[in-house]
């Protein structure tokens, strides 16, 4: 079976920096896969590369059997593939169900190529502001919620473009316990729907959790790939972590 | 309310703001009114491109001037058939020369459209002051070219005499300003169907964070070049009549700096987030100018809007529309 993303060779330089070398990863139909590396390891900006919002040097991007490179990040978020920001990035002026009404509007609508109805489009909102559990506060505007929140609309708003494959960056960062849970708790559920999960996290519990598979990523390169248990007591994957 | 019902709302309340202006039978009143109706269609349309999608355009008053002098250019060739074109041509010609105003305006919609893709396109990749910059370069080129351009007038100016004689109105200033009128209805009813369309949610995700709008699936570059184009053809429609409003026309009149303030100041006054914004600021800012010009002096417009400016920056942020908004939606949400 062919890979939903294959990375090949991937590269991206800032100037002299090079920020990402020869990158390969594959990810299956249906896989939860975790992205972990120190900070300034790279990982922002291989999802910024993958999704378009930067242009790879060197190297491929396949997202289901075709290339997506040189695409722009809406194109390929067309194509089935979503995120969610570090920082919560929400359309400020909008209330929550009209923060879900963009990815509507302009994928999968423009996806299907038939009109949405208005009905439907507000059953939806709602349906996944409910599934975040905000679904009382759909007329609030983002500023009136916590930081958890905010994450939670970030991944709703990512859901709401029926992406294939959700790639979740740092969407758990500075939560407590319990709100980690939840917000675990929704991506399990999400994968169980059938969507391909990438999550970027520094909270090591979380991500042994959730992955089926760990990847690695040090000063731009990848180290480690393969199953959690194993990848974390590589020694390489140590000493990137704890230094020698 | 639906769009058409929308149409027909404010175009009966344009006739009843035209025939209630034509009871007083003062044709000043249509000057004043023509200059408060001018800046509604400016507003209205800075702010497709300023308020809905984020991008403040400095150059409001080039797309206004290229509006005025696309006319001039037009009314130029109309005295100049005869001595171009044999007999024949020059009358088939002269029986379409000189344009209807109506025309003129189409044209200059086109023209300012172009202009404004144009811009688009070679600007948009910048953002903030950065992009605002670049507009207000594009208008300071605009006007180098005018000023050297002989064919209009040049530096010096052209005469454009409108006709004596009108049928139905009373005067030419009454036909100018029904037709602004008119034009102001139009902007408003292409506004207010923007903002609640899948457009208007486009624009309003740029203008929010355009990279999460990007992420999300919104063509942002597309949907930028859609709004300065708009924006750029409305801003050259309402400028289309002025020569005939002013009847000389310079580029210090067309490229005016008050042009370029009050099409920023207004909605900013207003509201941006809201078709009613720019139209209450309008009415506002240009009611008080048109009041100052003939109780004190016209030097003082500007420091009207710069006084009201700061006063609203501080008070109300979002403009009027957006303060009465916030009040109504803290309410509901209690």
């Amino acid at each position: 079976m062919s890979a939903l993303l294959e990375v090949k060779g991937l590269a991206k330089r800032f100037g002299g920096f090079t920020a990402l070398e020869n990158i390969d990863l594959n990810v299956q139909q249906s896989e939860r896969v975790g992205l972990i590396g120190p900070n300034g390891s790279g990982k922002s900006t291989l999802v910024n590369c993958i999704c378009g919002t930067l242009h790879n040097d060197a190297g491929t991007v396949t997202f289901d059997g075709h290339s997506v490179n040189g695409l722009e990040a809406h194109e390929r978020t067309h194509r089935g593939l979503a995120r969610s920001f570090q920082l919560p990035r929400p359309f400020a002026s909008l209330s929550l169900a009209e923060n879900l009404k963009i990815p509507m509007f302009y994928t999968v609508h423009k996806r299907s190529g038939t009109p949405l109805h208005a009905d439907n489009v507000d059953a939806r909102c709602l349906e996944l502001l409910k599934l975040v559990g905000l679904e009382r506060k759909a007329h609030h505007r983002p500023k009136d919620l916590t930081q958890v929140e905010m994450r939670k609309l970030e991944l709703a708003r990512a859901m709401a473009a029926e992406p294939r494959l959700l790639i979740a960056d740092e969407s758990m960062a500075g939560l407590s316990h319990s709100e980690v849970e939840e917000i675990l708790a929704l991506l399990k559920r999400l994968n169980e729907s059938g969507i391909t999960i990438i999550l970027i996290e520094h909270i090591m519990s979380a991500v042994m959790s959730f992955s089926q598979r760990l990847v690695v990523l040090v000063t731009g390169r990848k180290i480690a790939d393969g199953k959690p248990e194993t990848v974390v007591r590589d020694p390489e994957v140590v000493r990137a972590y704890l230094g020698q | 309310m639906r769009n058409t019902i929308f149409f027909l709302v404010s175009l009966a309340v344009a006739l009843v703001i035209y025939f209630g202006l034509r009871a007083f039978g003062i044709d000043y009143l249509f000057v004043a009114g023509y200059v408060i109706v001018q800046y509604v269609v400016l507003a209205t349309a800075w702010n497709i491109l300023g308020g809905y999608t984020g991008y403040v355009n400095f150059g409001s008053a080039a797309f206004f001037a290229v509006g005025a002098y696309s006319s001039v250019t037009l009314i130029t060739i109309a005295t100049h058939i005869e001595d171009w074109f044999s007999e024949s041509v020059a009358a088939a010609l002269n029986t379409v020369f000189p344009l209807p105003i109506p025309v003129l305006v189409v044209i200059a919609g086109i023209v300012g459209g172009l202009i404004g893709y144009g811009m688009g396109y070679l600007t948009l990749r910048l953002r903030g002051a950065f992009f605002a910059i670049a507009t207000l370069a594009l208008a300071v080129v605009l006007a180098t070219l005018v000023v050297n351009w002989e064919f209009v007038g040049g530096s010096s100016g052209a005469y454009v005499i409108a006709p004596a004689e009108m049928i139905f109105f009373k005067s030419y200033k009454e036909y100018l300003f029904a037709l602004m009128l008119l034009m102001a209805v139009g902007s408003l009813v292409v506004a207010r169907a923007i903002e609640r369309s899948k457009l208007g949610y486009g624009f309003a995700a740029i203008r929010d964070d355009e990279l999460a709008a990007e992420a999300s699936g919104v063509p942002t570059l597309n949907l930028k070049l859609v709004a300065t184009t708009l924006s750029g053809a409305m801003m050259a429609m309402a400028g289309a009549p002025f020569p005939y409003f002013i009847g000389f026309i310079q580029p210090s009149s067309a490229f005016g700096l008050e042009y370029a303030v009050n099409s920023i100041a207004m909605p900013m006054i207003g509201g941006t987030l809201s078709w009613m914004g720019p139209l209450v600021g309008a009415v506002l800012l240009g009611t008080l100018q048109q009041l100052a010009n003939v109780t004190i002096s016209s030097a003082v417009n500007l420091l009207i809007v710069g006084l009201l400016l700061i006063v609203f920056v501080i008070i109300a942020p979002n403009g009027i529309v957006g303060l009465v908004q916030d009040r109504l939606r803290a309410r509901r949400t209690k």
